[in-house]
């Protein structure tokens, strides 16, 4: 049996998570969350020079939960990629709270597609709740819009690097999150389902949310332990939300250095790379094949029914190794 | 005393027990449903069907052999919520006779040969984790360097949870060979059943060359009830029902599951894998084995081990990335 979990092999406590883990993955989860945190238009105008927002996705309207557009870093042209929360009620109703429409993912697929006709790298800030899940999503294509882009980015021929910062939410992060290089600030999360979300399913309890956040390893840290992420941008002493100038020059510095890595690539190595990294991901255990075949199936049935009840063997069908029984729902997994 | 086979699994319920049809309320005679494919005679509700029940129903008799059939999951993050998630897989695995979720193998529809992925939604919500997402890639891998269609049968909740971020990046990971496939003309029908949801339909489900769907059908990115309390209203009526997706563009037909057979054996007909040029044929470097080899020769043997290849460095050059500059425009332009 060979047991592969790339890159880095880690092993977490089989025991739950104690009280100290618990309100620690709380903790970071709330800093992530924090109403002040930089946006990435305040990291925008502080990391790059001459950053112009182009707006509208050329089919329907223009998303304000994601901002982009070009811009230079250190003098070179990049395009900038991000969710965009508010800073207070009022914004945040005109952002969504950061949450996209399928409208926001088209406009990032154009600007990527930008990037990719002017050899331009992709710098991505990840900073959302999720991906909206109301109606008028789910009629423009909520799932399509997330997966036509994680598709694209993983063709794309230039190099990406995606910076969690703030809230990393499952797809709706995803979308705009495939890279050569992934990093997180110290208090940023990332998620498949939302820690409320989460406890709402398996604990049946949303305030349990805590719980369910040191379950699923959300922070910075557990993230890179996991070889999700490549590595961990530092914040100021109290958090982020207390000094965005100092916040977009670590993020910045980091930024260039990743994409001073990736640049060496050239571009059939680049996405090979990229495709190696993203499947090798996930821990897979693999045993000899013990595949079945029919007449295996077949032998089995027969002496199973000899033994059971003697009866003269049928033709076997696949159906008979793999039945349909009760129709239980079991949304124990699922997000 | 029976006698309990691996991966066959004994029926607690008689074998003449009736079955009550959620939609119209009718008893339906269990053999009779079976007869029917699993249709309800009356109203022609759609009962989810089990693997083996979709293979007999859709591949020619005795052509499926099932690949990777040794691949288990792992508990990389020892992940517990009211239970540990090895427990949970064992039940599922006691209840199904499954060893995961999904199901690859290579099968032949009327003749011809494809590459087939099935999910159960009875083992965990069908929902998608490291090994799931690695059969799928799997499959799409082989049918990239076989050069024949790949089909996928969806029926999942979404990415699993107690797997966290590397459920997630399945996303991607089984997205994108799908980039690899449309360089290398090969085709993917994705067929999408009864409840398709969340992180697949987020991914490869809704990338189908060709997608089609059975009949009412629950396809959706959110849960409904997340989306309705999100915007704390009614949905519309046949909200993300598989014909409000072929009103919304989203899917290009709904089949009766008596049909369907038939109807991908039309579809493999005139959608057929992209005839290869002489002169191209021994140049073009796609497949897993081209492209990973290169690359195991690159990292060390990593790869090799992550995806059970054989590490001999088969063609240089690895990544024949050379022309989807011109694809990454296409796709944008569709938006």
């Amino acid at each position: 049996m060979s047991d592969v979990l790339a890159p880095a092999a880690h092993t977490f406590p089989a025991d739950p998570p104690d009280a100290a883990a618990v309100e620690e993955a709380w903790r970071r989860v709330q800093l992530a969350r924090h109403a002040n945190r930089p946006r990435t238009l305040d990291l925008a105008s502080r990391m790059f020079e001459g950053f112009i927002e182009l707006r509208g996705d050329r089919a329907f309207r223009d998303d304000p939960a994601i901002a982009g557009g070009p811009a230079l870093l250190n003098g070179k042209p990049v395009m900038v990629i991000g969710h965009q929360k508010g800073n207070d009620t009022e914004s945040n109703i005109l952002r969504n709270f950061g949450s996209p429409h399928p409208d926001g993912f088209r406009k990032a697929q154009r600007l990527m597609v930008l990037a990719d006709k002017l050899r331009m790298p992709l710098v991505t800030l990840l900073d959302t709740a999720g991906a909206f899940p109301g109606p008028a999503a789910e009629e423009r294509g909520q799932a399509e819009a997330i997966a036509s882009s994680i598709k694209l980015m993983t063709g794309l021929q230039v190099p990406i690097v995606v910076v969690i910062v703030g809230e990393g939410g499952s797809g709706g992060a995803l979308a705009i999150g495939v890279g050569d290089e992934v990093l997180a600030l110290e208090n940023a999360v990332y998620s498949v389902i939302s820690p409320e979300g989460c406890a709402s399913i398996l604990w049946r309890a949303p305030e349990k949310a805590p719980e369910a956040a040191a379950a699923m390893r959300m922070t910075a840290a557990d993230q890179l332990a996991l070889g999700v992420i490549d590595g961990i941008i530092e914040e100021p002493e109290e958090g982020a939300h207390t000094d965005h100038a100092a916040t977009a020059a670590s993020i910045k510095k980091a930024v260039v250095a990743a994409l001073g890595r990736i640049s060496r690539l050239q571009t059939e190595e680049l996405l090979a790379t990229r495709y190696a990294r993203l499947r090798g991901i996930g821990l897979v255990h693999e045993t000899e094949d013990e595949s079945i075949r029919l007449e295996e199936a077949s032998l089995r049935r027969r002496i199973g029914r000899l033994l059971r009840l003697p009866g003269a063997p049928r033709r076997p069908r696949w159906s008979e190794i793999w039945p349909s029984g009760d129709d239980g729902t079991d949304s124990e997994g699922g997000a | 005393m029976p006698i309990k086979f691996p991966f066959t699994r004994r029926r607690d319920t008689p074998q003449d027990a009736w079955t009550k049809c959620p939609a119209c309320e009718s008893q339906i005679f269990n053999k009779q449903l079976e007869r029917n494919v699993r249709v309800c005679p009356t109203c022609g509700h759609h009962f989810r069907m089990s693997i083996g029940e979709r293979i007999d129903l859709l591949l020619d008799d005795r052509s499926f052999q099932e690949h990777d059939a040794g691949l288990s999951s792992g508990d990389p993050l020892a992940f517990h919520d009211q239970k540990p998630y090895p427990d949970r897989l064992e039940a599922a695995r006691v209840k199904t006779g499954l060893r995961e979720a999904a199901v690859w193998g290579i099968g032949a529809i009327e003749g011809r040969r494809v590459a087939i992925c099935l999910f159960d939604f009875r083992f965990m919500g069908g929902s998608m984790g490291s090994v799931v997402g690695e059969k799928v890639a799997r499959c799409f891998e082989t049918a990239l360097a076989e050069r024949i269609p790949a089909i996928v049968v969806s029926s999942s909740g979404g990415a699993r949870m107690q797997e966290g971020t590397l459920s997630l990046l399945q996303l991607a990971k089984t997205t994108a060979p799908l980039m690899r496939m449309d360089e290398a003309g090969i085709p993917f029908i994705s067929v999408l059943t009864d409840p398709t949801t969340g992180g697949v339909l987020a991914s490869f489900a809704s990338l189908g060359d060709v997608i089609v769907a059975e009949p009412r059908a629950l396809i959706g990115f959110a849960g409904a009830r997340v989306a309705s309390g999100t915007i704390g209203e009614d949905l519309p009526a046949g909200f993300q029902t598989a014909e409000f997706l072929l009103e919304h563009g989203f899917v290009d037909m709904v089949v009766a599951r008596s049909e369907l057979r038939s109807m991908l054996a039309r579809i493999l007909r005139v959608v057929p894998v992209a005839a290869v040029e002489q002169d191209d044929a021994e140049a073009r470097p796609w497949g897993p084995i081209g492209v990973l080899s290169g690359l195991a020769e690159r990292l060390g043997g990593a790869v090799s081990e992550t995806i059970g290849i054989d590490t001999e460095p088969a063609r240089t050059g690895g990544n024949g990335a050379v022309d989807s500059r011109e694809k990454v425009r296409e796709a944008g332009e569709e938006r």
